[in-house]
């Protein structure tokens, strides 16, 4: 029962990990919070949605969605974030327009949807499966554990191994010495908030599938799970988020498990306060990482 | 090679430049020297398009700089090394030096990490070591041979002598000479204008935004009021 549990612990902590990945990228890059992330990943389980309802297959489904999320998250960037950057002031003008950002989508979705809670038709996702040791394992369960460590894997060689990886550390590091380096910084935010809104839409659609449950507010509680695994992990820190969002997955299905319904959330805010309150900086985040003064 | 004429910028109201014309021929080394808060840095970051100037041009061979982004400026070949190094911390030696390769895109390299790692053996020795914990000199040398890996037709120098120990000062300026020799054009940047004028063909004197006084190394040198206004006070 407890290796179950871990178990499951583990799937949920991976698609949490392919949102919270992508939300502390970016963070990383520009020190500022996209409030709207939430949104994105909706928006990949909406896509999706619509492809299969129109007769096409949950593949083809999954792509369009990443695309299209990922090409939401560069938008939000450029509209809402390029030029407040400029202003030098970004921090909390960031956080109001990714907001208001976040809400014209929700609205958006809300009107295509009638407000209706939409459901993949029955069979989307093969109903399969597989027992072994006494465990319980579905095929979407799988899927969903070999996405997250497929797509976190690509991102590792792609950060810390490729040419463009090295290209977006250099400006996370220093973006006025990346510029004289010849680095555009604006491409390599084009590109970050790409894959970032590619994973959260990713992310969005295998929780649609395994919830079946798509609604124009799905991405909120996503979002205040984002924030506590990117705090507890380390702000900007990618291996921090991974890290976080598989403790938050366990601590979360753990507690739905063994404790009363009504302490889940207790119980895992005040084990993340008292993590914090040992690793003020979270388990891999560097000193002063939040800050935006930190290159000057 | 580099022309800058009647060069002005403004920062929110405050005149930084007040009309600076200066020009560097190629194989120069051209040191630029004043105290402290003169507009030193504001010109050489004009020059890389960092700050956008109110009036004047920049013109490296017929080119206006003023009109590029940063980043195409250092591709044109026109490379900064910035003050206070600027190296990337979280990036290891050999990262910080191939990232340097980026300003190349499409010119041929120089002389490649090898020629980088000629200059500074440090580097070679300390290629895995994160940039962040490379001491003050090292950092400098770093600055340097980042540069130096995107092929710079003209080296913009900051300050590489600011905060380092004068034995480290040494071996960053028998690189710069050693550069020198080989024919690269060079801006230097410098407040210890003993080492300025020691390195440099010719100098300008900036103060207040404006260029007051310019020559030769051994005329500014052998200038009574050189001595006495800027020479006197950094004389060790």
């Amino acid at each position: 029962m407890l290796l179950q549990q871990l178990l499951n612990g583990i799937v949920v902590g991976g698609v949490y990990a392919l949102f919270a990945v992508g939300f502390n990228l970016v963070f990383g890059v520009q020190r500022l919070l996209n409030l709207a992330h939430g949104a994105v990943f909706m928006t990949g389980a909406f896509v999706a949605y619509y492809t299969v309802v129109n007769g096409g297959p949950l593949i083809l489904g999954f792509l369009l969605a990443i695309l299209a999320s990922g090409a939401l998250s560069m938008l939000i960037e450029i509209v809402c974030f390029r030029r407040l950057r400029k202003s030098g002031d970004a921090e909390f003008g960031a956080i109001i327009s990714s907001m208001g950002a976040s809400l014209v989508i929700m609205t958006i979705w809300q009107w295509i949807s009638k407000t209706q809670v939409l459901r993949f038709p029955f069979d989307t996702m093969p109903v399969v499966i597989y027992r072994f040791w006494g465990l319980r394992v579905s095929l979407l369960q799988l899927v969903m554990m070999g996405c997250a460590i497929l797509i976190v894997l690509v991102m590792g060689y792609f950060i810390y191994r490729t040419p463009f990886g090295r290209r977006v550390r250099a400006v996370t590091d220093n973006e006025r010495a990346s510029m004289l380096m010849g680095i555009n910084p604006n491409r390599i935010y084009n590109l970050t908030y790409f894959i970032s809104g590619a994973l959260a839409g990713a992310a969005g659609v295998l929780v649609g599938l395994a919830f079946n449950n798509i609604n124009f507010t799905m991405g909120e509680p996503y979002l205040l799970y984002g924030f506590v695994i990117i705090i507890l992990g380390g702000l900007g820190s990618i291996p921090g988020a991974l890290l976080a969002s598989l403790i938050f997955g366990m601590l979360q299905t753990l507690t739905i498990a063994y404790l009363p319904s009504g302490l889940t959330t207790a119980f895992i805010f005040s084990v993340l306060f008292v993590i914090l309150l040992v690793m003020p900086n979270g388990l891999m985040g560097r000193e002063g990482a939040g800050s935006l003064g930190r290159r000057r | 090679m580099l022309e800058v004429s009647d060069l002005q910028v403004r920062y929110s109201g405050i005149q930084a430049l007040r009309g600076v014309s200066l020009n560097v021929g190629a194989g120069e080394v051209v040191a630029l020297i004043g105290p402290n808060g003169a507009g030193k840095s504001t010109l050489v970051n004009a020059v890389s398009g960092l700050v956008k100037p109110a009036a004047g041009r920049i013109l490296m061979e017929g080119r206006d700089l003023a009109a590029m982004d940063p980043w195409a400026v250092s591709k044109s070949g026109v490379i900064q090394v910035p003050e206070g190094r600027q190296v990337f911390p979280q990036l290891n030696v050999l990262e910080n030096l191939q990232l340097g390769e980026t300003a190349l895109q499409g010119r041929p390299p120089a002389g490649g990490l090898e020629d980088v790692y000629d200059l500074f053996p440090v580097l070679k020795e300390r290629s895995a070591q994160l940039a962040g914990s490379l001491s003050g000199g090292q950092q400098q040398m770093l600055a340097i041979g980042r540069a130096l890996m995107g092929a710079p037709r003209f080296l913009l120098l900051d300050e590489p002598s600011l905060g380092l120990a004068p034995v480290v000062i040494a071996q960053v300026f028998a690189a710069l000479r050693k550069l020198k020799s080989r024919g690269m054009t060079i801006l230097l940047i410098e407040q210890n204008v003993r080492l300025a004028l020691d390195l440099a063909d010719r100098a300008y004197i900036l103060d207040q935004g404006k260029i007051v006084l310019s020559g030769t190394s051994q005329e500014l040198a052998a200038d009574a009021s050189v001595v006495a206004h800027y020479l006197g006070v950094m004389s060790e």
